[in-house]
């Protein structure tokens, strides 16, 4: 096998050897390495396969930036994880990674016939085809178009790692840990300012870290050796917090950031279980110093994708930190100086290596170190070519015009195993832009820069366009003294020297002698888009930068045009002929890089999905085997299956218990609401459709609330417990909106009444006991109390002690017998439950669910807001004008009710329904007609509530139909899918019309 | 996220918070006096304003306080907050 | 067309390199005067300039886009398609639309990628259970293609939704549309400017709208960092800016303008070939043709013309995909924007004429205009024509916020994407 690994670093544990698997195969590699340094340590280069066209695509980058190495990580269902960047993930004892996007495999694909038929399929070429016959789209077209689909595959098993989310507040967060963060950490923590550090590597330092150039010094040591000494100093800060493997994912308005902290991604598989696999950062910082650095520029020229081909500086730092070589004989293209770092470090280690220079000439210190060493410089020079299928051979290079528009003279061929490019710098601004900033255009070396910086964010570095080192440090020290307001006077003395970069030129599409047409001239790598799909675009009218990258999804893959938006913006301007500055660029949007669902979502999955509600009766209904209903966060007991019955025998059971002896009912969820104060009454008044005025102390009352469009929106009972003391009860889903509602007209339409509102749904726990039986219960539950109609008749308040403890009882029905609502401190819920049930024993009494109180009340047509409701049903509608008062001058909705659409007299109104047959009971939901021919068939209205009643032995419904209030005895039609069914308009009351049985 | 300075609490993170939309919406002390026209402008027509704008916000899971915040839609700066009853600060205007 | 889109002719232009094709729509300078005006270049605008020319022989239009034309919501949404709601009105809204998308591709000579892969929601509460199956039955009879699934068949229709009984929000069934889908969003703002830009209209971007000229109760023009243009006829289809438009007319619409956010993961190979939506647990997903899985959610509650929305609310969203979804924990988001969303109160949309003579508004799509898009065209275009509405957008008009007619779809629980 052979062995890149070339020379010893600090940064690579050669005594611990690490074995991981790549496309089923073994390799070795070391503690320190990232998953591409391995791979190229054993000479692999080609690694995926692209979107579109299949072509063979190598390790290009060293970061974040990547956009041919990722991968899919392990095999197994549940921990599998898509197109990871080998670039980035660390190397770990058990890794297993393979290739994506290609079948069977990377070096022989099926999809790279693609490539073949490259000239039929251009930038948006599926716009213009797959449209006949149209009856191919849905079976031909379109399942082809969705199976090419996708890099990496999605986990097929539930992931069972742990997420976790943290809140922090800092004075100060600087992102990225670089020569110009680690300063200005340091400036900041030394003070006194409380601040965070954070850098997405696993160590700090940046890219000056393994810095080696002798040219380049500060105080007279390598700039390395300065910065490790600079780490070792910050580390003793105790202001400072530092997190690295900790990337920005987003900075959102108001200073607020979120980072990602890698906890376990690097550990072998047995070290990750039961650990935090990644904790998401939510920062909140006074201040934001943003130092993420900048990322090298490709460059654009005739197959500039072949594997072998990487930046420039990647190659600099696979060597120098990872002590891996790229190559055996390596060429370097470049339009700058920093190719030239590389070449001199190649050279150092013995490496073959030559340049290739965009520029006629240049000077500087760089430039002699490489001249002096022998290395071979072409100025004036571009690649036209390059070749070599699974990894690159050969190139040619051709002379540049004067202009630099052309190629001229004759072609030179050169031989290599590895081209590394060059193309500038793109300094990393999207924190800034992220954070409402604006850029400028620096003509100069083509850069977007931030444009100013706010009070509450500064870019430093070269992120800020400054390159060189003694740019950077003296620039961060003056900008951060200034920002923070401090003055700080560290790095007074520091002595920089470094080369300084004297010439530049650039060309962003590098001229041909071969038409453009016929060029493979990437831009986006992994999307497979190309300067003519560019210039396509631009043929085809589309204009603003955002058609162009739309229209060939340039910057749209994986890594979101890092190394692409720069060349798709020059290569738009320069064929428009407009200034860049002018175009703007497309919006850089979160995240900086593709943060995990699950670290996004962090504790909240599973069973801390949503919190759940329980009454204190809870583990009671549980043991008698309750099942459930959801309502809102409550659990609510829906019927009791006694015996293993199914739920309908439960209900009919359980109603017909209620109504012939007794049942309970866990009532305790319904929404309390205390009201207190001079203007209580008056408030009732304001916010229910009836008056309250005039209802006596200790008594109850039924209120119906509209909105303020006039429909309903909540209703329950109210009860008077003194003068200025009263307690609402609102529905159960509806109490939280209620509370808010109330609290809104209060605090900003009436703050002149004095009324004061508590929520107490948590505070009380409910029993409520009906039947012909209850009075008795109660007797037995509180034998002090006199329960005659007379002293506590219906719609009656009554304070009594069970055993010591005050309880409420109210004589109120929603079932329409005899019934008594008892309400105790909630603590005290489950003892009262149990005491209910001992007492009524010899009554048979029932415990019974929402589903059969639904049956109950719909028998004594009461509705249930929200089920016979629907937001656009009034008072009116529901047949309950005698409710709202006429006599009040006002109330919250009451404008409404009499608008042209809101008097109609064919409204839906709330009308009773009974089956032809008696058994057939209607589905909830079901359409109305009186006519099933007509069409388009006209839909009179809808079933809301539909039940089998044992106590009248028969169907019954409630349900909303046009002009319902006159239609009562009117044959009408139930249209299902299968049949017809026949009803009859009747009356909402089914039972009871009298009320006898409330006073039974 | 924005970060809101209730006027009872101080500055709070934005999801403590609900919105209630535009302020100094009053409601008509004389409903049953206006035309089926004016109550409509009451109840649904906004100024929908992009750049500053008077707005309720109620700090919910607070203090539970109505408030006034003015706040500028097109780049959601807060600019001022005052409470329920105080005069809006003028120089928004 | 003169210039038409076909296997053949991408043949052809392969011989030249694609050096051939011409521009998909021009870029003229306003002229002086147009016979109507439509001020935004979003699919709804561009849509109801093509259905102008095309239907109703009006050949001097011009759409004015401040930006890029499909810039706003239409490049911005989630690109669901479906008919599948509860009142007549929006249902005959709504399957016209679909009707128009079931042959866009075609009609516009450009593939739009309508995708009729499904769209099934989901009922997680009896309550939700008795809304989708009353929305169900109402559909079935309005000719609408819709199915109620229990809880097996939901499972058998999209095998990766987790239909444990146990999770909080257990699913209890769903409806699906099966004619329902997804198009690719920016060819449907591309497919039309190209058909009108081919008909005569023109189509002007980066010309913002700054005031609207009136004589009394009529439109004379319309004020544009382009100049003075005259028309007396104004469409305004401007979305989330829809009412700072009409303040420039001293009208006030019933909208209010709130982010609303999306987000796609890292493209994978096809999981999910469907697309689910949620309501209880507030979500919905698909996967693009590129692999995506492409997500949404509700909108923030306050008004913002920012384009960004709070971070809480992605994390919400996406809190209801895991719980729904859990094996798309490992999953990554790509990207995440917003857009900004123009909502009335009865979360239905406004398709109708003001009390000004010659302006018209097309808003209040919410956070489900996408759909919509060719119906809602060829709908005002009618009514700018005919200065009267067609009989399927009347109900759409913006009297009904005075006479309490709503078109109430927040009421049957309706997610309105």
């Amino acid at each position: 096998m052979p062995n890149y690994r070339i020379h010893k670093t600090e940064y690579i544990d050669e005594t611990k050897r690490v074995s991981f698997k790549y496309d089923g195969k073994t390799y070795f590699g070391y503690e320190g390495d990232t998953l591409a340094s391995a791979l190229l340590a054993n000479g692999i280069h080609l690694v995926g396969r692209s979107f579109k066209y299949h072509r063979p695509r190598g390790i290009v980058s060293c970061g974040a930036e990547e956009p041919n190495a990722i991968c899919q990580i392990g095999s197994k269902k549940d921990l599998t994880e898509p197109n990871v960047r080998a670039t980035e993930l660390e190397l770990y004892e058990g890794l297993e990674a393979s290739s994506q996007n290609c079948w069977p495999n990377v070096k022989f694909d099926i999809g790279g016939i693609n490539n073949f038929i490259s000239p039929l399929i251009p930038a948006g070429f599926y716009y213009k085809t797959f449209m006949w016959p149209k009856s191919f789209w849905k079976k031909v077209y379109e399942p082809l178009i969705r199976l090419s689909a996708g890099l990496g595959k999605s986990p097929t098993e539930p992931d069972p790692d742990i997420y976790d989310h943290k809140y922090v507040h800092y004075d100060v967060l600087v992102i990225g840990g670089g020569v110009s963060g680690i300063i200005a950490a340091k400036m900041a923590a030394k003070n006194n300012l409380k601040t965070l550090l954070v850098d997405d590597k696993k160590i700090l330092g940046g890219s000056t870290i393994y810095q080696n150039n002798e040219s380049i010094k500060i105080d007279d040591k390598l700039s390395s050796e300065w910065l490790k000494n600079e780490i070792q100093e910050i580390k003793k800060l105790s202001n400072l917090t530092i997190k690295t493997r900790t990337s920005i994912a987003a900075y959102h308005g108001y200073n607020f950031l979120l980072a990602k902290e890698n906890l376990t991604d690097h550990l072998p598989e047995e070290k990750k279980q039961n650990k935090i696999r990644q904790r998401l950062w939510k920062i909140r910082a006074k201040k934001v110093v943003i130092a993420t650095g900048s990322i090298e520029r490709p460059l654009v020229f005739n197959n500039n994708d072949r594997p072998g081909i990487l930046l420039s500086n990647s190659i600099n730092k696979y060597l120098d930190y990872y002590g891996v070589t790229c190559g055996e004989n390596i060429i370097l293209f470049t339009n700058n100086d920093s190719a030239y770092e590389t070449s001199i470090s190649l050279h150092k280690k013995g490496i073959k290596n030559l340049i290739v220079d965009l520029r006629k000439s240049a000077s500087s210190e760089l430039i002699k170190q490489a001249e002096s060493l022998g290395i071979k410089i072409y100025f004036n020079h571009v690649v036209t070519n390059t070749f070599g299928y699974r990894k690159i051979n050969s190139l040619e290079i051709m002379k540049l015009s004067e202009d630099g528009n052309t190629t001229v003279g004759d072609k030179i061929k050169l031989s290599c195993d590895c081209l590394g490019m060059s193309g500038g710098w793109t300094p990393m601004v999207h924190m800034h832009t992220q954070s409402g900033g604006k850029l400028d255009f620096r003509d100069d070396d083509q850069v977007f820069l931030p444009k100013e910086n706010s009070e509450d964010q500064i870019s430093i570095g070269s992120c800020n366009g400054d390159f060189d080192l003694e740019n950077i440090i003296d620039k961060t020290v003056n900008k951060i003294n200034k920002f923070l307001d401090i003055d700080n006077q560290d790095y007074q003395e520091t002595n920089i020297i470094c080369s300084k970069e004297n010439d530049k030129r650039n060309i962003w599409l590098l001229p041909n002698k071969i038409p453009l047409g016929k060029t493979k001239c990437f831009i986006d790598f992994q999307n497979d888009s190309t300067a003519k799909d560019i210039k396509l675009a631009l043929k085809e009218g589309f204009r603003s930068i955002e058609h162009v990258k739309r229209y060939t999804t340039t910057g749209m893959a994986t890594d979101q045009g890092k190394l692409s938006n720069m060349h798709a913006l020059g290569i738009i301007a320069d064929t428009a002929g407009v200034k860049m500055g002018t175009l703007g660029t497309t919006t850089f949007r979160p995240p900086f890089t593709p943060l995990t669902f699950g670290t996004l979502v962090g504790r909240n999955v599973g069973k801390f999905f949503e919190v759940v509600r329980k009454t204190s009766m809870h583990e009671w209904h549980v043991e008698n085997n309750a099942e459930f209903e959801n309502v809102g966060q409550w659990k609510r007991p829906w019927y009791y299956a006694k015996n293993g019955e199914n739920m309908h025998d439960a209900v009919q059971r359980e109603s017909k218990a209620a109504r012939d002896s007794a049942g309970i009912l866990d009532a305790s969820t319904l929404g309390k609401i205390d009201i207190q104060g001079t203007d209580a009454s008056e408030f009732l008044n304001r916010v229910y459709t009836n008056a309250w005025s005039k209802l006596a102390i200790g008594k109850c009352r039924y209120g119906l609330m509209l909105n303020e469009d006039g429909m309903v929106y909540d209703d329950g009972v109210t009860t008077r417990i003194s003068e200025n003391h009263y307690l609402m009860t609102t529905t159960t889903g509806g109490a939280a909106n209620v509370l808010s509602k109330l609290e809104d007209y209060l605090q900003t339409e009436w703050p002149e009444l004095d009324v004061y509102l508590t929520s107490v749904t948590d505070h009380y726990s409910t029993a409520s006991i009906c039947g012909p039986n209850s009075k008795k219960i109660l007797n037995k539950l509180f034998p002090n109390l006199d329960l005659s109609d007379e002293n506590f008749p219906h719609m009656s308040f009554k304070e009594d002690k069970l055993e010591n403890i005050n309880c409420r009882i109210m004589r109120i029905s929603f079932t329409g017998e005899l019934s008594y609502e008892i309400n105790i401190e909630s603590k005290y819920g489950n003892s009262l439950w149990k005491m209910c049930i001992e007492a009524g024993k010899e009554f048979n009494l029932t415990p019974y669910g929402t589903e059969t109180m639904h049956l109950l009340r719909a028998e004594k047509g009461f509705i249930i807001v929200g089920q016979d409701t629907d937001g656009t049903m009034t008072p009116s509608d529901l047949q309950m004008d005698w409710i709202v008062s006429k006599k009040k001058y006002d109330f919250i909705g009451k404008r409404s009710l009499y608008r042209s659409d809101t008097i109609r007299e064919d409204r839906k109104q709330l009308v009773g329904l009974l089956t032809d047959d008696p058994k057939e009971i209607l589905e909830e939901g079901a359409q109305i007609v009186s006519d099933i021919k007509s069409k388009p068939i006209d839909m009179l209205g809808h079933v809301t509530s539909s039940y089998f009643s044992p106590n009248l032995n028969k169907s019954i419904a409630l349900a909303v139909v046009r002009s319902g209030k006159t239609m009562k005895g009117q044959k009408l039609i139930i249209p299902m899918e299968n049949k017809n069914i026949n009803v009859t308009v009747s009356d909402t009351i089914f039972l009871d019309k009298e009320n006898k049985r409330l006073n039974a | 996220m924005f970060l809101i300075n209730c006027p009872f609490c101080g500055e709070r993170d934005q999801s403590e918070f609900s919105s209630g939309g535009e302020a100094h919406i009053v409601r008509p002390k004389q409903p049953t006096e206006l035309s089926d026209d004016e109550w409509a402008e009451y109840l649904f027509m906004r100024k929908n304003i992009k750049g500053i704008q008077f707005e309720r916000w109620n700090h919910v899971h607070g203090c539970r306080k109505w408030f006034n915040v003015v706040r500028d839609t097109s780049n959601d700066k807060i600019l001022s907050v005052y409470k329920m009853g105080e005069k809006p600060p003028v120089n928004y205007k | 067309m003169k210039n038409k889109y076909s296997l053949f002719s991408l043949i052809k232009n392969a011989f030249s390199q694609h050096e051939n094709w011409q521009q998909a729509w021009g870029n003229p300078e306003p002229k002086k005067e147009y016979d109507a005006i439509i001020v935004g270049g979003g699919g709804h605008g561009l849509a109801t300039a093509y259905y102008l020319a095309k239907k109703h022989n009006l050949k001097n239009i011009a759409v004015l886009e401040k930006g890029w034309i499909g810039g706003g919501n239409t490049g911005r949404n989630t690109t669901i398609i479906r008919s599948n709601y509860l009142w007549d009105a929006s249902a005959g809204l709504y399957d016209h639309a679909l009707k128009l998308w079931e042959n866009l591709s075609q009609e516009l000579n450009y593939n739009v990628m309508f995708s009729q892969r499904g769209v099934m929601n989901l009922a997680h509460n009896l309550q939700d259970v008795r809304d989708l199956k009353r929305r169900t039955h109402a559909n079935r009879l309005n000719g609408i293609d819709a199915v109620w699934l229990n809880t097996e068949e939901v499972k058998k229709f999209c095998p990766i939704i987790n239909t444990s009984p146990h999770i909080r929000y257990p699913v209890l069934g769903g409806t699906l549309q099966r004619r329902a889908g997804t198009a690719r969003h920016d060819a449907v703002a591309w497919g039309y400017a190209r058909g009108a830009s081919d008909m005569g209209v023109d189509i002007i971007q980066n010309c913002e709208v700054k005031g609207i000229k009136r004589n009394r109760d009529r439109v004379e023009g319309l004020e544009t960092t382009k100049g003075f243009i005259k028309t007396n006829k104004i469409g305004v289809v401007a979305a989330g800016h829809s009412s700072v438009i009409a303040n420039m007319a001293g009208l006030k619409l019933p909208l209010e303008s709130k982010p609303l956010q999306a987000l796609v993961s890292e493209p994978v190979k096809p999981i999910i070939d469907t697309v689910v939506m949620s309501n209880a647990v507030h979500a919905y997903v698909s996967q693009s043709d590129k692999g995506e899985l492409v997500i949404g959610a509700g909108t923030d509650s306050y008004v913002s013309y920012t384009q960004r929305g709070s971070h809480n609310i992605v994390e919400e969203t996406l809190k209801a995909i895991l719980e729904l979804y859990p094996i798309f924990s490992r999953m990554k988001m790509l990207r995440q924007w917003g857009g900004i969303v123009d909502i009335c109160p009865d979360a239905s949309p406004i398709i109708s004429k003001t009390n000004i003579k010659g302006l018209y508004f097309n808003c209040g799509w919410g956070t489900g205009g996408f759909k919509a898009t060719p119906g809602s065209g060829d709908l005002f275009a009618h009514t700018i024509a005919n200065d009267e509405p067609h009989k399927l957008n009347a109900a759409f008009n913006l009297n009904r916020f005075v006479s309490g007619d709503l078109v109430d779809e927040h009421g049957a629980a309706a997610v309105a994407h």
